[in-house]
């Protein structure tokens, strides 16, 4: 593997840059029934899916904010935009792709991924995905990948129905209620049983627009005995006034198949990432969550992986990094259910100039999982004593047959790691990315190279902006 | 200017007080570091290196020697109190360590930390290109990495783990001669680097340092406080130290006599 930190100094403006929205379509702020009404209309929603909307709309309403996390008190719902539609309907071309649209994206690299690594590429804009497109051998294997609003309305669309906010009904909280009521674009991943994608499906989000929320939604399907590898990327030009990222992933794996899902988020520092992730596994199945975070001002996110077959494995490997203004509190949730299931967590974090890192893990062991197997390591890197680091294991478990390591641990760059580094001749600013770097290696190592490489880029530019 | 590669004079080291050691995100230069200092450690030293020469540096266990590897390399634990350190002609006493090594300096240090994460062959690359500021020609590198192993009796896949990380006592001291052949320094300090080695290895080490010296004319400092290192190597000066100050210096004859009578007839002086 190419050596990964040593990279020229990158310009923040590769996020950052921003395009004027005015001939984008954008429904009023705030979230009314009149606003969701309008936004199913728009949508040309089926029917079912209308009234579903109104459903979660009521809970949204009824149900409190969460009373514990970081502080969600700078995000005014009146002032959020649900809805913002770029001004073009979906292409499978890219030359067809609106000039300002493609110059984003090419600047963030995501053409060229398709190009180089990937078997299919999603790339939404605010509310809407405004490219979509699959290679041919993999359509031949007889895989689904397509844009949420088309599965409700091709073959595939029954299938969507029966398994549309099941894992995560708009009961469980006040986001999940919101993104019932709200979402709009998102994939649709359908791989039948015996097939295994040899490269990756990529989704890319990126919200240009000023005061608004992205809401998509991922449900993704394996049947049994099947492979996939699924990235999602995510940016966002920073503003002054409060964005909102309230998404849903849903992830069904079958019998003995297996999901690797990684995420790289990167949202801008005004960004409230309240978003949820939950796999249910059958007998056999696996998943290895790869997630890195370092954007947002504030991040929830706990992947959460229901492990209901036998013998099914769940893998998590995550790194946070919380800057100046952040306060992020990430972890994972592991519900162990069948027989010699097993989960596997580890964790990094990372926090500097008065960022904030929450560790938040939740492991619950049912009587019925006799024989599963966890083990929990965590590490966080404080960069200097303005900053916080948290840990909130919770265990809850119920049978004695099983097995339960936790570590965790809290540390700094030590001076005479650097003052070694810097002896070769390595100068301190870079001495200490690359430590930085060292440390995130466990997670970087999982990642597509593209995105080890973007994820070196953050850290060092989080580095240098000390 | 003489035309000295390394000149001390008259130097007077401390050690920095613990708080004093930088351990913010912001660069210091130590010139802004105007810090108290703790314990004083080396008195009034002076003395020179010409290019390619071979300095012994001799003395019992906690006379300093390592303290003054250290202050010539610009550690930040230690401080200059008085006097100057020349490199080929220029005043690095208050210079940080990164821009010594650019210069030609180089140290194998006793014990070398772990550095988890970063494996030794991005981290011997990254350090030539930060003294060249040249990316580097892969296959030559790929070469020259495999070829200096080799010689070091070293297993090539050490180049793929993280550097220190999991190393034997000897093969610490090995990743260190192999950083001092791929990094081509002018002047290299090796902080005892034949302690905890076996005789096979202080072989392999040794003739690693005789191929250092030959292939450019590279000036060694070698402290140690025995000399099982030397026998192998020509030394042209010994300097023997004593609780912080130099007590004798001579040619190689120095080295034999500490090797027959130990440091005791240096140790009665009074300083």
């Amino acid at each position: 593997m190419s050596i990964k930190f040593n990279i020229g100094d990158i310009d923040r403006s590769i996020y950052d840059f921003k395009y004027e929205d005015k001939d984008f379509y954008r429904i009023k702020a705030g979230i009314t029934p009149e606003i969701v009404e309008q936004l199913s209309e728009d949508k040309n929603d089926p029917e079912w899916m209308r009234e579903f909307r109104l459903k979660s709309l009521d809970l949204y309403y009824k149900i409190p904010l969460p009373n514990w996390g970081p502080s969600i008190e700078g995000l005014d719902m009146d002032h959020i935009a649900t809805y913002v539609r770029p001004n073009t309907s979906m292409q499978d071309d890219w030359d067809s792709v609106p000039q300002d649209i493609k110059d984003t994206f090419e600047r963030l690299g995501i053409p060229q991924a398709e190009r180089a690594a990937l078997a299919g590429v999603g790339a939404q804009y605010d509310s809407e995905l405004v490219y979509h497109n699959v290679k041919e051998e993999v359509l031949k294997q007889g895989v689904i990948y397509t844009d949420f609003e088309s599965s409700l309305k091709g073959e595939y669309a029954d299938m969507v129905k029966e398994y549309f906010m099941k894992l995560i009904p708009p009961t469980d909280h006040k986001f999940a209620a919101l993104h019932g009521a709200v979402w709009s674009g998102g994939s649709f991943v359908y791989v039948p049983d015996n097939v295994k994608v040899s490269i990756p499906l990529q989704s890319y989000f990126r919200l240009n627009a000023k005061g608004a929320g992205q809401f998509e939604h991922t449900l993704i399907i394996l049947g049994e005995n099947s492979d996939l590898h699924f990235i999602e990327g995510c940016s966002a030009p920073k503003y002054n006034v409060a964005n909102l990222h309230a998404g849903a992933v849903e992830l069904y794996v079958g019998k003995n198949s297996h999901l690797r899902y990684s995420t790289i988020e990167n949202w801008s520092k005004n960004m409230y990432n309240l978003n949820t992730k939950r796999a249910i596994l059958e007998e056999g199945a696996s998943i290895e969550w790869v997630s890195g975070s370092f954007g947002s001002h504030v991040g929830n996110l706990y992947p959460t992986t229901i492990l209901r077959g036998d013998n099914s494995k769940a893998e998590f490997t995550g790194i946070t990094f919380a800057g100046q203004g952040q306060n992020l509190d990430t972890g994972t949730r592991m519900i162990h259910i069948g027989k010699s299931t097993s989960s596997i967590i580890d964790s990094k974090s990372i926090c500097k100039s008065g960022g904030i890192s929450t560790y938040r893990s939740s492991i619950e062991i049912r009587e019925s999982a006799a024989g599963s197997k966890v083990s929990v390591n965590c590490a966080s890197l404080m960069l200097d004593s303005d900053s916080r680091s948290d840990t909130i294991p919770a265990m809850d478990i119920r049978t004695p047959y099983c097995d339960v390591g936790h570590e965790a641990t809290i540390g700094r760059i030590s001076d005479k790691t650097i003052f070694y580094l810097m002896s070769r001749g390595i100068k301190e600013s870079d001495a200490r990315a690359m430590i930085v770097s060292g440390f995130a290696s466990p997670v970087s190592k999982e990642l597509p190279l593209e995105y080890a490489t973007e994820m070196n880029n953050l850290i060092r530019l989080e580095m240098d902006e000390g | 200017m003489s035309e000295k590669l390394l000149q001390i004079n008259n130097i007077n080291v401390s050690a920095a007080l613990r708080s004093a050691v930088s351990n913010t995100i912001d660069s210091k230069t130590k010139a802004e570091n105007e810090r108290e200092t703790g314990v004083k450690i080396l008195y009034n030293l002076s003395f020179e290196m010409g290019e390619g020469e071979t300095h012994v540096l001799l003395g019992p266990n906690g006379a300093g020697k390592s303290t003054l590897g250290y202050a010539l390399i610009g550690s930040p634990e230690y401080v200059v109190t008085d006097g100057e350190i020349f490199f080929d002609g220029n005043d690095i006493t208050q210079e940080t360590a990164d821009k010594r090594a650019k210069m030609g300096m180089f140290m194998s240090f006793q014990s070398p930390v772990e550095v988890p994460g970063i494996t030794l062959n991005d981290f011997i690359k990254e350090a030539i290109r930060s003294r060249t500021g040249k990316s580097i020609p892969i296959f030559k590198y790929k070469r020259e990495l495999a070829s200096t192993m080799k010689a070091l009796s070293m297993d090539e896949k050490y180049a793929d783990r993280d550097v220190n990380v999991g190393f034997s006592g000897g093969e610490k001291k090995k990743s260190e001669i192999l950083q001092l052949l791929m990094l081509n320094p002018r002047l290299a300090i090796l902080d005892e680097t034949d302690s905890g080695l076996d005789v096979d290895a202080v072989r392999t080490v040794s003739a690693g340092i005789a191929e250092y010296q030959k292939r450019q004319n590279g000036a060694l400092l070698i402290i140690t406080h025995s000399t099982k290192i030397l026998s192998s190597l020509e030394v042209d000066y010994t300097h023997i130290m004593i609780n912080g100050h130099i007590v004798a210096e001579g040619g190689p004859e120095l080295v034999e006599e500490i090797n027959q009578n130990g440091f005791k007839r240096f140790e009665k002086q009074k300083h």
